[in-house]
């Protein structure tokens, strides 16, 4: 089955009604975004196909396959922490050639979890490679913004500003001094038939429509999914989906992707909030609102508002960055 | 002798446990409790319901069941109390309240 | 009616590799590895074997394509070296404990630094902790044998399996050979099917979970009665293999050892220079002898210790340094075999080879004086010892290193 958008039309309620792929009783933390961002996209699978996920050592994979315990009703394969790529490229390989023997009848697709420790850091190279190479999977990174499997630890995926335990708030430093990296954008300049930035927001189309996309095009594909983690981000579980809303609202995270070298914003905000909406709600970034730190705030806008319109370039001239 | 993931268990031994610790049964996670987690427990106002859905993708737990284009209550084997779908609920239809133990 | 032909031991590893035809190879470059991919990409390109090969961006993602196809169920190969093999280290581990039968060849050169191309076994010896079963070859026809027996002893154990050559000395050194016709070979090895792998379509199949403490080591101890239990897989595999080709293996080779007073125990392309050793001390009427391990890991303490105590004094060759202030791996692991024996030899330590440093006749003449000396005094004297390196307190041997050595 191949993606046709021509004569695709999103209907939560029928999405739902879908056996679930990720069963409960795995120890993510209550209200974790991980779990959610992972649901999502197993739920834009076809129901006749199977899938081998694979998974970088993370929050992720700790808590769905601990022995001798595995949510997953489908295949999984976990190996070490910066190679979910290159294992990724070996399962598919496998697949192909098996297939090709006759060996093999059902159709399989091919998905990696990695968070963006695995992922935008110590699995960068094996991303790549498999990117490169062409193999026909998806990866998806859930970013949460640090390495909070080992204790939310900077990565380059953390925010400036953001209080992390290797960027700690303190009378000598701001937080993580540089910028959040545009992981999104690497990706792009791999020339890849298909990328996106998304989120869990609003009714799941631009998570379930842009993980269909990937799952059903063929080639690599890569998703980065803002997945916020209550724990690190320091924040009430419950307000997981309004923290989702105000990181697409205020442009910290846009939604857009990059279809066969075409970039395509799938959301606008119709009143672009403030960066203070988004920051003001979660603890890693509580001292930004102390007196004399106002620079940290506008810094950060202007750095939001660089990126935008960055995008919107992008995005209005069909051009690359 | 392999032996299902519902009779493994801390007290198995090196020649019962399954090779290369790999796991040939689906989704045993099930067997999991982890609704024993809970300080707070959602309750399902179902008069309030008009099964629009929302509540059940936002479930990281996938503690909200579907079957014939209803929403059936929770699954509290699973259900760890985080109170999203609570917050995402349009109508009212969940409600967080502290949980009694048993 | 076998095949005659001249190869190098890189081609001879590649050329096996396409007769077992293996499903997928994930490779990245090292010298003097790198021509067994290279080797095998020519197969490809001409349509001599049905295998996709994965060009990885690095050894440690050769092993990770390597375990995901072999966990998918496909019969998957590799080759490297040295900071190669060092890179996958980490993997090596979690191939053998998740039990696939990843075969892989390992061209033996030295672990930087400083960094050397050349031949020793530290990078193999360095990884001899990770669960694989490790052979080791004297020739271009041992690898290639070896390697045809590696793809049957994994699959049968469930144990990645790593088959080692000395780097340059044979992986290109052109040598006669006799291979196996392809049809015969395929019928040997037969094709990979796993009891579960991830694409089987009954059940699925999840690899490589977090193991808390009450699990972990009831894993391990599996693991470890797995490697103890290849050794009778590795003799029958041998001995099938002694019925298709009359070439004979087990876990080491004896060479004059039966009437020896004292012996060698060496590892890879330097048994055929000790074997030449033993041959002109031997024409001089002296009773010496040598062992060629062959298999590492498992290791056969109990035959080769039983071998050892042949002799009365026995000098252990390692090509790699453990630092370890007690000698080398193979002496260690050998020593410790005779350990609880009575009657036991006397049993030296020489580190040799380092960095591919020449070792040649001569100086296994003179380690075999070292072990008379011993012979007759009952004095072993040093244990650890060194041989090949210059060393300011002889002066007079400074060409121990033997640049000037005119003996080949």
């Amino acid at each position: 089955m191949t993606y046709n958008s021509e004569t695709y039309k999103y209907d939560l309620k029928r999405e739902v009604e879908k056996d679930e792929r990720l069963a409960g009783g795995h120890r993510l933390c209550a209200g974790c975004g991980a779990g959610i961002a992972v649901r999502g996209v197993l739920r834009a699978l076809e129901p006749g196909d199977k899938a081998v996920i694979t998974n970088a050592t993370s929050c992720l994979e700790v808590s769905t396959f601990m022995y001798p315990y595995t949510a997953y009703e489908d295949s999984y394969i976990h190996s070490a922490f910066e190679n979910a790529g290159a294992v990724t490229s070996g399962v598919e390989t496998a697949y192909r050639v098996l297939k090709k023997k006759g060996k093999i009848k059902d159709n399989f697709k091919f998905i990696a979890f990695g968070g963006d420790g695995g992922t935008y850091d110590i699995g960068l190279q094996s991303l790549s490679g498999a990117m490169e190479r062409g193999h026909d999977m998806v990866y998806v990174c859930y970013d949460n913004e640090a390495y909070m499997n080992t204790g939310i630890q900077r990565s380059s995926a953390t925010p400036r500003f953001a209080d992390a335990t290797t960027t700690p708030v303190g009378s000598c430093s701001p937080g993580k001094i540089q910028n959040k990296k545009n992981l999104t954008e690497i990706i792009a300049a791999h020339n890849i038939p298909y990328l996106a930035q998304t989120t869990p927001f609003g009714n799941f189309r631009d998570l379930h429509e842009k993980a269909r996309k990937a799952l059903y095009t063929e080639g690599p594909a890569f998703l980065n999914i803002l997945a916020p983690c209550p724990r690190g981000w320091r924040y009430e579980a419950e307000d997981f989906a309004e923290i989702c809303r105000l990181a697409v609202d205020t442009c910290v995270w846009p939604l857009y992707e990059v279809d066969h070298g075409k970039w395509k914003l799938t959301y606008e905000p119709k009143k672009k909030l403030p960066v203070e909406d988004f920051l003001s709600r979660q603890g890693r970034f509580r001292h930004m609102f102390r007196k004399g730190n106002e620079w940290m705030i506008e810094e950060t806008q202007q750095y939001i508002d660089a990126q935008w319109n960055r995008l919107l370039r992008a995005v209005n001239t069909g051009k690359d960055v | 002798m392999r032996k299902t993931a519902k009779e493994i268990n801390e007290r198995i031994t090196w020649q019962d446990i399954s090779i290369g610790a790999e796991i040939i049964e689906p989704a045993t996670s099930k067997l999991v409790n982890t609704g024993d987690w809970r300080v707070n427990m959602p309750v399902f106002k179902e008069e309030n319901c008009r099964q629009c859905m929302l509540c059940v993708p936002y479930c990281p737990d996938s503690s909200i069941p579907v079957k014939d284009g209803k929403r059936l209550d929770f699954d509290f084997m699973h259900c760890k109390g985080c109170g999203i779908c609570a917050r995402v609920c349009p109508f009212d239809a969940i409600e967080m309240v502290k949980e009694e133990k048993k | 009616m076998s095949i005659r032909d001249r190869m190098s031991g890189n081609e001879a590893v590649a050329y096996a590799m396409k007769q077992v035809i293996p499903d997928v190879m994930g490779a990245f470059p090292i010298t003097p590895s790198t021509e067994i991919p290279q080797y095998f990409s020519d197969y490809i390109a001409n349509g001599e074997v049905d295998t996709e090969f994965v060009a990885v961006e690095s050894e440690h993602s050769a092993m990770s394509v390597c375990m995901g196809a072999s966990a998918a169920g496909a019969r998957a190969v590799t080759a490297t070296s040295s900071a190669g093999l060092a890179y996958m280290w980490e993997l090596l581990y979690v191939v053998s404990s998740a039990r696939l039968p990843v075969t892989m060849a390992v061209v033996n050169r030295a672990l930087t630094g400083p960094i050397n191309i050349n031949n020793d076994h530290s990078d193999s010896m360095g990884a001899r902790d990770s669960g694989w079963i490790q052979i080791y070859a004297e020739t271009n026809q041992e690898v290639y044998d070896n390697f045809i027996q590696g793809i049957v002893i994994a699959e049968k154990c469930r144990l990645p399996v790593m088959i080692c050559q000395d780097g340059f000395i044979t992986s290109h050194g052109v040598s006669n050979i006799e291979l196996v016709e392809d049809d015969k070979v395929s019928k040997f090895v037969g094709e990979y099917a796993p009891e579960n792998y991830l694409l089987k379509h009954e059940n699925p199949l999840a690899v490589g979970p977090y193991g808390v403490s009450p699990y972990y080591m009831e894993v391990k101890r599996q693991q470890a009665q797995a490697m103890k239990d290849s050794m009778p897989v590795i003799k029958q595999t041998a001995e099938k293999f002694c019925e298709m080709t009359d070439r004979d293996y087990g876990f080491f080779e004896e060479y004059m050892m039966d009437d020896a007073d004292v012996a060698l125990v060496v590892i890879g392309s330097s048994a055929g220079t000790a074997k030449e050793a033993v041959d002109r001390l031997r024409a001089e009427n002296k009773k010496v002898g040598m062992i060629k391990l062959r298999v590492f890991r498992p290791f056969p303490r109990i035959p080769l210790s039983r071998a050892m105590c042949k002799v009365k004094a026995v000098a252990i060759m390692d090509k790699a340094e453990s630092f370890s202030n007690s000698g080398g791996p193979l002496f260690n692991e050998a020593r410790n075999s005779l350990y609880d024996l009575s009657g036991k030899p006397y049993a030296i330590n020489y580190i040799y080879g380092l960095g591919g440093r020449d070792i040649t006749v001569e100086d296994f003449y003179d380690i075999f004086q070292d072990l008379y000396v011993i012979y007759y005094t009952d004095d072993p004297g040093d244990v650890y010892r060194y041989v090949g390196v210059r060393d300011s307190r002889f002066p007079d041997a400074v060409d121990l290193g033997r640049e000037n050595d005119n003996d080949i």
